[in-house]
Parts: structure tokens; C-alpha cells; sequence
């Protein structure tokens, strides 16, 4: 059983389509990231797959059980984008509500609520109002809020926007943790350098459909871009070069491309040689998460 | 269980935003000033009552009521206005501002979250009318050892009034921002209010194409028919023959049949099962 399963999901605003089709599929126990340039779709997609939006078509089930499904949502913990609350409660009031809404006992909520507020590093603040934290403090609430039921599967949206480096490595660890504990993590992100620290797998949409899911490390691993530095190299060399790679690049006396596989390099050094071409350089270099999503998504941002 | 939990909040917030405190420290100086004029209307009214004593005591119970029931219209009124105020922004302000997406994801029905806040206002607006209508029944009780005629249906009536305004103000706070509900609410209120006293002057008149404008504003909203029905059922029938009754703006010339009470619980529920609807409809 897949934690998430959707289908051909679709949201339309009006005349404005928000998500496209949406089909993925989220295998227990995994960190899932969702990348995507601004506007596409992203939070709109976990919106529907919390039952916050009702999809204009298409299907879905979370945990086994089709969307809308209130019984599945007691095990589901979710963190809002921008999270907004109650800023009237204090820290321990806010988990408390949230933990009652779940429906857990009173009991089990006193315990948990000191393990979580430890967890995140406000112990010290349980009974300030929300309204006298910081930014990043309320992420950690937010965090601490989505973590109460201890569920098996957890939607992050921009869990560190907000965070000073100190609190992004913290939200890496409860990642870490949960993983550990075999719980499965949706997580939207803009930091890419955290989806590439924390994901296992990560799908890349745009104008809400998904362009390429891949295991990150194998994206990240295996695309890498080679600079050539030789003399000799004519037109038709640097054309042969082609059968390695789509996207060759000739500037004077250097090439650059890109190869979906290190076990090229030494097949691309032995060509060169075989048609007496004086190689300088012959330079590897991973592509960045960045990279590769400005390849996939492109540059114009997705407007 | 989780409907209380969200009465429960909405209790809480009413204290911690200071709604609570600011509702009550304003009703203690209504009833102070009103307790002032009372005073000082019954020095200035009653050395002139005649001396028999019959119809002293009647012009003086009937001072009583008078004043009373002008003490109970203002509280109506801000029974009316608590209720809107509080209840405007809060489907309205939940959705624009995202705490409510948190709620909704646990395991909860949004109509529970609904009333959940109904059951929060209602309590809310109970304990402000037992204190406000306390408050000036006291008045005439203790200077004059006073009490009007069929408390329990009054009371019951001008409760009914409050609820009602505030059930309409939480639908239209499902489906319009604070704002515009706040613009519909006293739309509304001013039509129920106009509504009344054209229907009371056609009544004096006989004209019965004002009393119908008057049977059709209570259609639309039929908050001003409760209060007057309160009022009548508040008002002696001694003091409704020689005239000294107070009955909102008007004397109740015309009163609010039995058939408009139940048309305005039916306006109630049907406020909330809308309410509900929209809400549970509605992309967050």
C-alpha cells in the first residue's frame, strides 16, 4: 500500500487551473519532496489531499483510504505554509487544543505536549502567548503541532521558511528521525540544498503536473556535467561526441556537456585520443539539485 | 466532543482578546447611568401621581414598566450588536488569516467546527443577557420592589432575538469577509427596524398597506417582531389600556402573533443548516 496514491488529480479556480493532473505515488516510509517553481501548484495539490480544497476531478487515497476519509486523519499531522493560529493561546494551550481535536486523552496529551515542546526547544516559553513568539519560533510550534498524533504520514509545507540555520538543522533532524521511525514525509520545499540533505525521492511539477519523479540519488549522483579542454578538436569530432550526450556545447578550444552517467568519462577519454586530439582537461562536476531543476522546470520560472 | 472543544475556544478567546472584559465593564456603566435616570425619573414623575391611592399605585407600577422596558430595548440592542460583532470575523477572519486550515485537517467535521462557534456565541450572549437584564430588572426591584409580568417569555424572547442575529451573522461569515457580513447584518437590522415602526404607526392608522410593509420586513428578518412580542408579553394590560407602555420605539399597537415566533426559530435553524453547508463546501 502506497501512503499517497493520486490519480489524473485536478483543480480548477474559474478559468484559472491550478493543478493539471496530478498522479503520484508516495511509498511508505519515504521522504517525498515536491518541487516546483511559484505557482505550481504545490500547496494547492497538499490542499487537496487534506480535504482543505475539494478537487475539481480526479482521485486520491492517503493511507489507504480515499480522500475525505476522517478516520485516516487522526493518523495524518500536516504544517501549514505561512502557519497562521491562535495567537491568544499559550504554546502548551495551542498543543493542547490541537491534540483534543485529535481526539487523544488528556493523559497521554500531558506527556506528550513536554516531549514535543523539548523536542523543538521551547520548553522554556510553554507558557508565553503564541503572540509573543518569533518567527521561527512559531514554525517550531507549527512543527511540534504537526508531530502531536505521532503520524504515520506528515505533510511539511516550507517547514524552514522563517528558520535561522540553527532551526533548519533542527527540522533536518526531526526528518531524520521520523524517517527512522518509518514515518513517510511529503515535504514542500524551496530550499533545495534541504530537499537534497533530507529526500529520498523527489518529483518536480510545474503548472500542476508532474514533469519527472526520480530518486534523488540517483538524480543528483548520476547527471554530470563534463568540461573538455583539448586542441585539435574539429567540427566533427565535437559532433561525435554526440553519442554520449544530447546536449554538447563547442566553444573554441573547450566543450562542455552533460552526461547521465559517470562510466562515460573513460569512453569519452578514449574517443578523444583515438582521433589525436591533445586532451588538457577532462573535468566531471555533479550537477547541483539547482541545476537539475532549472533544467527540468526551466527558467522562466513556470509564468 | 469536538464541537466543544471549539465552544470551548471561542469562550477563551472571548476572555483573552478581552471582548469579555470590555462587554462588561461597558454594561456595568449602562447600568449605572440607567440606574441614575431611573432614579431621577421617578423624583421628577411621581409627586404629581395623585394621591388615591389605587390609582397611584397604578401610575406607579406603571412608571415601573415604562421605564423597565426602555432599559431592557437597550439591552436588546446591545445583546444584538455583541452578537454580531463577535461572530463577524470569525469564519470570515479564520479562513482569511489560515487558522482554520490546522482545524480542518484533524479528524473533525467542519460542520462541528460551526457549531462549535455557535455554541460558544450562545453561551457567550447568555451570560451577557443574564447580566444586563439582571442588572436592570434589579433597578426597579430594589427602588420600588418591581417586577414586570412574564419575565421567563420575555426574556426568552429577546434571547431568542440575540441568537438569531448572531446565527445570521455566522452564515453570512461563512461565505463573505468580516466586512461585507457586517454590511449585510445592518442592512438587515435596519430594515427589521424601520420595518417595525411602519408597521406600528399603520396599525395606529389603519392603514393597512403600512402594517404589510411591516409583516413583510419581519419576513425578511423577523429579529424586530421578537422584541416587540417580548415587550407585549412584558407589558401589564392595565398599563397597555391607559397608554403609559413602553414598547420599543413605539407602543405595540400591532403584536407579533404566535406563528412569527416559530417562523423566526425556523429562520434561525435554517441560518445555521446554510451556514453549515457553505462552510463544508467551501475551499479553504
Amino acid at each position: 500500500m502506497n501512503a499517497i496514491q493520486t490519480n489524473n488529480l485536478r483543480k480548477q479556480f474559474d478559468e484559472n487551473v491550478a493543478v493539471r493532473g496530478l498522479t503520484l505515488a508516495v511509498t511508505q516510509g519515504e521522504v517525498f519532496g515536491f518541487l516546483g517553481p511559484n505557482g505550481a501548484g504545490k500547496t494547492t495539490s497538499i490542499k487537496m489531499l487534506l480535504g482543505l480544497v475539494a478537487p475539481t476531478s480526479g482521485s486520491a487515497m492517503l493511507l489507504g483510504a480515499p480522500l475525505g476519509d476522517r478516520a485516516v486523519r487522526a493518523h495524518i499531522g500536516f504544517l501549514p505554509e505561512h502557519f497562521r493560529f491562535h495567537d491568544w493561546l499559550s504554546a502548551r494551550e495551542f498543543l493542547d487544543l490541537h491534540g483534543r481535536l485529535y481526539g487523544m486523552s488528556a493523559a497521554r496529551l500531558r506527556s506528550h505536549i513536554a516531549e514535543l515542546l523539548d523536542l523543538v526547544g521551547l520548553t522554556p516559553f510553554r507558557d508565553k502567548q503564541l503572540r509573543t513568539f518569533s518567527k521561527g519560533m512559531l514554525q517550531r510550534i507549527g512543527l511540534a503541532q504537526a508531530l502531536l498524533n505521532d503520524p504515520a504520514l506528515v505533510f511539511l509545507d516550507e517547514p524552514t521558511s522563517g528558520l535561522d540555520p540553527v532551526g533548519r538543522r533542527l527540522v533536518r533532524d526531526i526528518i531524520r528521525d521520523l524517517r527512522a521511525r518509518g514515518t513517510t514525509i511529503f515535504l514542500n520545499s524551496h530550499l533545495l540544498s534541504e530537499v537534497e540533505i533530507t529526500c529520498d525521492r523527489v518529483a518536480f511539477i510545474k503548472h500542476g503536473e508532474v514533469l519527472r519523479v526520480s530518486e534523488l540519488k540517483s538524480l543528483v549522483n548520476g547527471a554530470t556535467s563534463v568540461t573538455i579542454r583539448a586542441d585539435g578538436l574539429t567540427p566533427a569530432i565535437v559532433a561525435g561526441l554526440g553519442q554520449w550526450s544530447r546536449d554538447v556545447r563547442a566553444d573554441g578550444a573547450q566543450v562542455t556537456l552533460t552526461v547521465s552517467d559517470e562510466t562515460a568519462l573513460p569512453a569519452i577519454a578514449r574517443y578523444l585520443i583515438a582521433q589525436n586530439v591533445a586532451v588538457y582537461a577532462l573535468t566531471p562536476q555533479h550537477l547541483s539539485l539547482e541545476d537539475l531543476f532549472i533544467q527540468i522546470v526551466g527558467t522562466d520560472g513556470g509564468l | 466532543m469536538a464541537t466543544f472543544i471549539i465552544a470551548r475556544l471561542t469562550f477563551l478567546e472571548a476572555i483573552r482578546r478581552r471582548i469579555l472584559l470590555s462587554a462588561f465593564l461597558l454594561g456595568v456603566a449602562f447600568l449605572l447611568l440607567y440606574t441614575w435616570g431611573f432614579y431621577l425619573m421617578r423624583q421628577e414623575a411621581l409627586p404629581s401621581v395623585p394621591r388615591s391611592e389605587v390609582s397611584g399605585a397604578i401610575l406607579r407600577s406603571g412608571l415601573d414598566n415604562f421605564l423597565t422596558l426602555a432599559g431592557l430595548y437597550a439591552v436588546n440592542f446591545l445583546a444584538i450588536a455583541m452578537g454580531a460583532l463577535v461572530s463577524a470575523d470569525t469564519l470570515a477572519g479564520e479562513i482569511g488569516s489560515g487558522t482554520i486550515q490546522a482545524l480542518v485537517a484533524k479528524p473533525v467535521l467542519r460542520a462541528e467546527i460551526v457549531f462549535g462557534k455557535w455554541l460558544g456565541f450562545a453561551g457567550l450572549l447568555a451570560l451577557y443577557l443574564v447580566l444586563m437584564i439582571g442588572g436592570v430588572m434589579a433597578v426597579a426591584f430594589i427602588l420600588d420592589g418591581y417586577v414586570v409580568p412574564n419575565v421567563a417569555t420575555g426574556v426568552a424572547l429577546i434571547y431568542l432575538e440575540a441568537l438569531l442575529m448572531m446565527t445570521v451573522t455566522l452564515m453570512c461569515s461563512s461565505m463573505f469577509s468580516a466586512l461585507a457580513t457586517g454590511g449585510v447584518i445592518f442592512g438587515l437590522y435596519g430594515i427589521a427596524f424601520i420595518g417595525g415602526w411602519v408597521e406600528q404607526f399603520g396599525a395606529l392608522l389603519e392603514n393597512q398597506a403600512a402594517v404589510n410593509i411591516g409583516v413583510v420586513s419581519s419576513l425578511i428578518i423577523p429579529s424586530e417582531a421578537l422584541w416587540r412580542r417580548a415587550a407585549y408579553e412584558m407589558t401589564p394590560p392595565l398599563a397597555q389600556v391607559i397608554g403609559i407602555s413602553f414598547n420599543g420605539p413605539m407602543f405595540t399597537v400591532s403584536v407579533p402573533s404566535d406563528a412569527q415566533i416559530v417562523y423566526a426559530v425556523g429562520y434561525l435553524a435554517l441560518a445555521l443548516a446554510i451556514g453549515v453547508r457553505v462552510f463544508a463546501k467551501r475551499d479553504l
